[in-house]
C-alpha cells in the first residue's frame, strides 16, 4: 500500500518537474512546481512528519508560488525567443551533468551496503517534538533566522523603492 | 514499505532536473524555480533521514532551508522587477553586463 501511494507521488513529482523545465510558458512552469511541491508534501506526510507536511504547503505551494506567480502576471512575459548561437553548447552540456550526478548517486546508493529498510517507531514530526527542538536546542538558529527574514524584509523594501536620477545627483523618493 | 534508498534516488533526480533546468533555461523565473526545486529536493532527503533515524535535527533544518526559500523569494523577485524595469527584458543573457 505505502509502496504504491510512494511511485505514485514520486511518478508525480518526476513528470511535473520534468513538465516545468520543459514548459516554454512561465505560468505553466509555475504551476507545474505547485503540483511538485503537493507531492513532496504528500511524502512528507508519509514519512511521518505532519508538520512539515503542512508547513510546505502553507509557506510553499501557499506564499511563495502566489508570489512568484504575481510577478510573472504583473511581467507578462510572452514565451521564451529561440536559442542564441553562442549558447547552444548548454544543452549537452546540461545532459552530460545530469549524467555525471545520477551516476554519482547511483554509484553511492549501490556501494552503501545496508540501509535501513524501515523507519524506527517514534514522535520525532509531530508538532511537539519540532517546537521543543526548536525552542531549547536550536534556539540561537531560529533566533538567526528571525534576523534574516528582518534582513529580508529591509532588502525587498529597499529594491522596490524606485531610484530617480534628475541632473547629476540621485535622490529618492 | 519503501525504502530510504527510495527517497534518496527521488530527491537526487529531482535535484537533476533542478540543474539541469537552471543550466537550460533563459527565462529568470524559471531558473529561479528551478532553484526552489533544487531545495526541495533537499528538503525530502533531510526529512528521509530523520525519520528514518528518529532524529529532530533534520526537520528543524527543513524548517529554516524553508526560512531562507521565503526570504530568496523576497528578495529574488524584487531583483527581478528592477533588472525588468530597466532592461524590459526577462532573458539573462540580456543582464549579463552589471553596468545599466
Amino acid at each position: 500500500m505505502l509502496t504504491a501511494l510512494f511511485i505514485l507521488f514520486a511518478g508525480m513529482a518526476i513528470g511535473c518537474s520534468v513538465a516545468m523545465v520543459a514548459q516554454r510558458n512561465p505560468l505553466y512552469s509555475a504551476i507545474s512546481l505547485i503540483g511538485v511541491l503537493l507531492s513532496l508534501a504528500c511524502l512528507y506526510m508519509m514519512l511521518a512528519a505532519p508538520f512539515i507536511a503542512v508547513v510546505q504547503v502553507i509557506v510553499y505551494a501557499g506564499a511563495i508560488m502566489v508570489l512568484v506567480v504575481f510577478v510573472i502576471m504583473l511581467l507578462n512575459v510572452e514565451a521564451d525567443e529561440p536559442r542564441r548561437e553562442r549558447l547552444r553548447f548548454l544543452v549537452p552540456a546540461a545532459i552530460a551533468l545530469a549524467a555525471i550526478l545520477i551516476g554519482e548517486t547511483a554509484f553511492i546508493l549501490s556501494s552503501v551496503p545496508n540501509f535501513p529498510t524501515t523507519p524506527r517507531p517514534g514522535s520525532v514530526g509531530l508538532t511537539a517534538t519540532v517546537g521543543t527542538g526548536l525552542f531549547t536546542t536550536y534556539l540561537l538558529p531560529f533566533e538567526i533566522t528571525s534576523v534574516l527574514l528582518l534582513m529580508a524584509i529591509v532588502g525587498a523594501m529597499s529594491l522596490a523603492r524606485r531610484l530617480r536620477v534628475d541632473g547629476n545627483r540621485q535622490n529618492r523618493d | 514499505m519503501p525504502h530510504l534508498s527510495w527517497y534518496l534516488a527521488l530527491s537526487a533526480i529531482l535535484f537533476t532536473i533542478g540543474v539541469v533546468g537552471v543550466i537550460i533555461r533563459r527565462n529568470v523565473i524559471v531558473m529561479f524555480m528551478c532553484i526552489e526545486l533544487m531545495l526541495n529536493a533537499v528538503n525530502l532527503t533531510f526529512v528521509a533521514f530523520s525519520s528514518f533515524f528518529q532524529d529532530v535535527t533534520g526537520q528543524l533544518f527543513v524548517f529554516i532551508v524553508m526560512t531562507v526559500a521565503a526570504a530568496e523569494a523576497s528578495v529574488g523577485l524584487g531583483i527581478i522587477i528592477a533588472i525588468f524595469r530597466n532592461r524590459e527584458s526577462l532573458d539573462v543573457d540580456d543582464a549579463s553586463i552589471l553596468k545599466l
